[in-house]
């Protein structure tokens, strides 16, 4: 069975933050990380290869820098990793991205016609935060898709998952292989590499780079071409002009406060 | 499409490297000349393009083709959801904005609902402003299946040609929106907080946070039919009073389990207190400055006297003095309650896009500079621990005398 991981590579965006003065982005010293959430889809994958015969293969689709993520998600225990890239994928949204993820598995598959894989993805980016390439992928690869999943089990052909609704409501959903499941943190935490994993990523495994001439794909449907939607502005949140500052004691600004939330009928 | 810098006008003044959410473009210098270059991280969004004082970088963007015949689709749709045979209220807040956005548009406003035993409830949905209500029923669609909405929505949608289609954005609308997106070979874009028409183009305005919430963008679809959007919930208003009387069209289908690829074993329901943050009316939130898990307590009281919910800022929930599912921000709850009492939270900008939209926004931290302060109606710049115990007081009082 092949296992596939799609990850991404992202900004920390915890660490993002805005210069009040200049109201611009702060992003000197932000380290780019693997999407967190994609972590969790890497272990689950990785526990998989460890109670069946399994290989896990590792995509993402980036600039050429997103080989880091892919080295360190290879030191965790992938056994291969494609980086997707190619000028001619910049500025994709979510269906041009699921495309040039599909040709990739599509090729990868393609040898042997093979119906026994998985595809994990971790539910959402934190940077664009859609949730929406998983299940465009699989509906590209035409297979069933289970998303929000925070319980796995493999039972031969047979998958089992606990898949989350709101926090208090879950339903139990079973399917068959080949499948693409969207993870969520609950479901596992993920493994730290260890000394000899990081060594093997560096030195015995290799990040396979593929571009769009290596996908067989039209450029016509990749990137900016290829997608649907526009990033017409990118902009910070305006701030509310019209404030009140209380003044005085702390026993005035209160009574202050008071009667103006009274005014307002909130109290 | 493509993006150039003329290095000509490049001043290398470095505004488009503070605007650049990629980090997309550096300043190389040459030894003869400084100027901005695009890096390979350049994702085309077109931020610089704005920040550029001196207007060196130009973004060339092909022109619009459309990909499909635009005048052939009308209307605005509001897909609904339900659990255990509620409508998640978020199908009535989009029906409130999608009136306003059929309005603009002089269209109509349909809600379409997947389920079973709803038909003595389809005329509230004209209360909320639906002009038609299209109802697909199914002892099947008692339940949620992925590949069944899918497979419906595509029927319906090809059928009848919506321009704009509205889901909720919970984890079931998250789910199916995405796959009959890509089938339908729309534009998509995920959970939206704004949303705006042109008159002229009829496109969509779909304003969303992205980075976290750090900062935002507006995304368009204006070569394609439908416009899909997933909404997050509580950001719109639900208004009852709007009263259409809403044509109903009730189509049955006859499905079976063997129709869906996945097999729903069970609902589990997890025993939890329920907390409904996104419809509390008054929320009193505590953050960093709140100091422990004990400091609640007195978050707890000022709560309990105004008869509201508890909140924090992601910080108390990383420290555990409270429950995860009191978080208000980003990854937590968005809430527009009447009343928003911000104490000791210093207002992450991931913070203030969950609780920004609240009517009143009351802030207390000891810090002026407190970002928390630009988003709220009222300042208090102090201790919290003996502004609180001083306002419970006040409020004892005038709730008294009434």
């Amino acid at each position: 069975m092949k296992v596939f991981v799609c990850i991404k590579q992202v900004p920390g965006v915890s660490e993002v933050r805005i210069d009040p003065k200049t109201n611009t982005l702060i992003r000197e010293g932000i380290p780019s990380i693997v999407n967190p959430h994609d972590k969790h889809a890497v272990e689950l994958a990785l526990t998989i290869k460890e109670k069946h015969e399994a290989e896990v293969i590792a995509l993402s689709m980036g600039p050429p820098q997103a080989e880091e993520a892919l080295r360190e998600v290879l030191s965790m225990g992938a056994d291969k990793a494609y980086l997707l890239t190619d000028r001619a994928f910049a500025g994709a949204d979510t269906l041009a991205t699921s495309h040039t993820l599909a040709l990739a598995i599509k090729k990868l598959l393609s040898e042997k016609d093979e119906k026994d894989y998985i595809v994990i993805c971790g539910t959402q980016a934190i940077d664009g935060d859609t949730a929406q390439v998983g299940p465009e992928l699989a509906e590209e690869l035409k297979i069933p898709q289970i998303t929000y999943v925070m319980k796995f089990e493999l039972k031969g052909n047979n998958i089992i998952v606990e898949r989350a609704f709101r926090s208090e409501e879950v339903v139990q959903i079973e399917t068959i292989v080949p499948v693409l499941i969207s993870v969520l943190k609950e479901i596992n935490e993920p493994r730290v590499p260890g000394m000899k994993g990081i060594v093997n990523a560096y030195q015995k495994k290799k990040v396979i780079r593929l571009n769009a001439e290596d996908l067989g794909a039209d450029k016509k449907e990749l990137g900016l071409n290829g997608s649907m939607t526009e990033v017409w502005k990118i902009f910070i949140p305006k701030r509310k002009a019209e404030k009140v500052v209380l003044t005085g004691t702390i026993e005035e600004m209160v009574q202050e406060l008071c009667n103006n939330l009274h005014d307002d009928k909130v109290i | 499409m493509s993006i150039k810098v003329d290095s000509e006008l490049c001043t290398a003044c470095e505004s488009c490297i503070a605007s650049c959410p990629y980090g997309g473009i550096k300043i190389v210098d040459t030894g003869e000349t400084r100027s901005a270059v695009i890096t390979s991280e350049c994702n085309l969004c077109g931020a610089c393009v704005d920040a550029c004082p001196v207007d060196a970088i130009t973004l060339e963007r092909t022109e619009y083709v459309d990909k499909v015949d635009k005048s052939l689709y009308h209307g605005v749709w509001v897909i609904a959801e339900h659990f255990d045979g509620q409508i998640h209220k978020v199908a009535y807040q989009l029906l409130g904005k999608g009136r306003e956005l059929a309005d603009l548009l002089k269209t109509t406003l349909s809600l379409v609902l997947l389920g079973d035993e709803f038909d003595d409830k389809l005329q509230d949905f004209g209360d909320y402003g639906a002009d038609e209500v299209l109802y697909i029923k199914s002892k099947m669609l008692k339940h949620y299946y992925s590949d069944l909405y899918v497979n419906i929505l595509t029927e319906q949608v090809t059928e009848k040609k919506p321009e704009i289609v509205l889901i909720g954005a919970t984890p079931t609308g998250r789910d199916f929106a995405p796959r009959l997106a890509k089938r339908l070979n729309a534009g998509l874009t995920a959970d939206c907080t704004g949303l705006e028409v042109e008159e002229d183009t009829r496109n969509l305005r779909q304003t969303r946070p992205t980075f976290g919430g750090n900062l935002m963008a507006t995304i368009r679809t204006p070569v394609s039919r439908p416009q899909m959007a997933t909404v997050r919930p509580g950001i719109f208003k639900a208004n009852k009073e709007l009263h259409k009387k809403a044509k109903i069209t009730t189509i049955e289908k006859k499905l079976q389990e063997k129709d869906s690829v996945t097999k729903l074993l069970k609902v589990i329901k997890k025993q939890k207190i329920q907390i409904n943050l996104e419809d509390a009316e008054i929320i009193v939130s505590g953050g960093r400055g709140v100091g422990s898990k004990e400091g609640f307590k007195l978050i707890r009281e000022l709560a309990e006297v105004l008869g509201a919910e508890v909140g924090g800022s992601r910080v108390t929930i990383e420290l555990n003095w409270i429950d995860a599912d009191r978080q208000v921000g980003q990854t937590g709850k968005t809430v527009s309650p009447k009343l928003y009492i911000a104490c000791g939270i210093s207002g992450a900008i991931q913070h203030l896009v969950g609780m920004q939209n609240s009517e009143i926004i009351v802030a207390i931290n000891r810090d002026p500079n407190a970002p928390i302060f630009s988003v709220a109606h009222y300042c208090i710049v102090g201790d919290l621990h003996k502004v609180i115990p001083i306002l419970i007081e006040e409020i004892k009082k005038i709730k008294a005398e009434e």
